[in-house]
């Protein structure tokens, strides 16, 4: 049974009405307690996690239609499914409290067959809602996770502004090539993990894995103030990673790994591509382009990191850089004026 | 009149989803609970304060409809409905009905729990 064990929270001012419902609960299986206004119930599902929420609607302090909108404003709270427990009469008030979300209505006194048909299959669309979410967590980033759940999905983009970056590792087709393969596979995993770590942690999104090459976008779909100084630091991260996994390859007599790294900077259109069964966040436009060149670029230039000049605008003044002038990329109708960015410094 | 103050149909079911036992500590939250009910709705239209004075009604019908007690439940809930009047008398008359009421209901909710 789904629902077994199930934490529910009754919020009812009317002692009667909380205890009476909070019995109807137990006897069904569930655990209850109760909260006898609206700020007590938020400040408890603050605390602790509930399944399912039974509110009242007239209680002084905080109303059950205030402790509604104040659910809809909160991301972690905003999916908590309530059922209106009230004797207020009159349809006005149930069509208020559905538009604002509750998942059910049921009139007081609270019939207990009802309530338990009620709280079975609002429990029920929790639990499969819960294994979406979930579902959606493995396969995406938490970020196009969360913008999806706040816009829901469509196919279709918007213009932003952002960086993205694009990384791979040099010469890695030879190595393949000289390492059994399930050595290959581990090398990839624990240079993902590491890459992963260093990307999220400065806010960025991988939003493309091919081998070994990865791309990752800072300031979408979530807007990011820095996004630019944040790739930056970012990528010197992962640099730095990639040198000490070299140093644990060298014990073993494995060869060391080099990563090239491209960040541009500017306007992309991003959003979800594909077909409405199988799509995938992401950006595209010409400073998209622009980061996959300067990415390539790095093997001819001899430098592991390679930003263009709008990235170098949005960094704080003390990065050092060395200036490569202006470069032909392939694929570029005009030269881009590339920058090295010296891999030894903290930003 | 005692007899009628409470519909034994409704108390029978309560006691059989919620339990006899169980039915005996929520009358006895009742009789905590109903006076400062009564009291509160008194202050209201002291103060007249309308909003104050429907939700006091209003918590007073929703626990009468609880117990079965049609009577009172059925007076709270037009005083819950009109709201506040604009004479004081009148209101003052409503309520003190609402005690009788109050009074007759919970003697009977007394009999039928306590055996």
């Amino acid at each position: 049974m789904a629902e077994a064990g199930a934490r529910l929270l009754v919020v009812d001012d009317n002692k009667v009405n909380r205890l009476l419902l909070i019995r109807a609960l137990e006897l069904q299986g569930h655990r209850a307690v109760g909260a006898e206004n609206g700020r007590v119930a938020l400040e408890m599902l603050e605390r602790e996690p509930f399944d399912l929420m039974l509110l009242d609607i007239t209680m002084p302090e905080m109303d059950g239609f205030q402790v509604l909108e104040r659910l809809l404003g909160n991301p972690r709270l905003r999916d908590l499914p309530v059922i209106v427990t009230s004797a207020v009469e009159g349809l006005a008030s149930v069509v208020r409290c559905i538009e604002l979300g509750a998942e059910d209505y049921l009139h007081k006194p609270v019939n207990p067959v009802l309530l338990k048909a009620r709280v079975g299959s609002s429990l029920e669309k929790k639990r499969l809602r819960d294994a979406q979410k979930e579902l959606v967590r493995r396969f995406a980033t938490p970020e196009v996770a969360q913008d999806l759940q706040q816009s829901g999905f469509a196919l279709g983009g918007k213009h932003v502004r952002a960086s993205v970056m694009f990384a791979d590792i040099r010469g890695f087709t030879a190595m393949c090539e000289s390492q059994p393969p399930d050595e290959t596979i581990e090398l990839l995993n624990t240079y993902y993990t590491l890459m992963f770590d260093a990307i999220s942690g400065h806010r960025g999104v991988v939003n493309q894995m091919i081998g070994d090459g990865l791309m990752a976008v800072f300031g979408a779909p979530l807007p990011l103030p820095d996004a630019a100084a944040s790739a930056v630091r970012a990528a010197l991260d992962m640099t730095e990673m990639v040198e000490l996994l070299s140093v644990e390859r060298a014990a073993e007599r494995k060869p060391p790994i080099r990563v090239g790294i491209g960040i541009a900077t500017g306007d992309m259109v991003a959003g979800y591509t594909g077909t409405q069964q199988r799509a995938t966040y992401t950006c595209v436009g010409n400073t998209v382009n622009v980061a996959a060149r300067l990415e390539a670029h790095t093997k001819e230039a001899q430098r592991a990191i390679l930003i263009d000049g709008q990235t170098l605008a949005a960094l704080p003044p003390d990065v050092q850089v060395e200036v490569l002038g202006a470069v032909t990329l392939k694929g570029v109708s005009a030269p881009v004026d590339v920058f090295a960015v010296d891999c030894g410094q903290k930003l | 009149m005692m007899q009628d103050a409470i519909d034994l149909a409704v108390f029978r079911q309560l006691q059989d989803t919620a339990g006899a036992d169980f039915v005996v500590e929520l009358v006895d939250t009742f009789f905590e609970e109903a006076p400062g009910m009564l009291a509160e709705l008194r202050e209201a239209r002291a103060a007249a304060d309308g909003e104050r004075f429907r939700r006091a009604a209003h918590s007073l019908k929703s626990n009468s409809m609880t117990f079965g007690a049609t009577t009172l439940g059925k007076m709270a809930r037009e005083l819950e409905l009109k709201g506040m009047d604009a004479d004081r008398e009148r209101d003052a008359t409503a309520i003190a009905a609402l005690d009788v009421a109050y009074a007759d209901a919970a003697a009977a909710l007394r009999e039928l729990t306590r055996g």
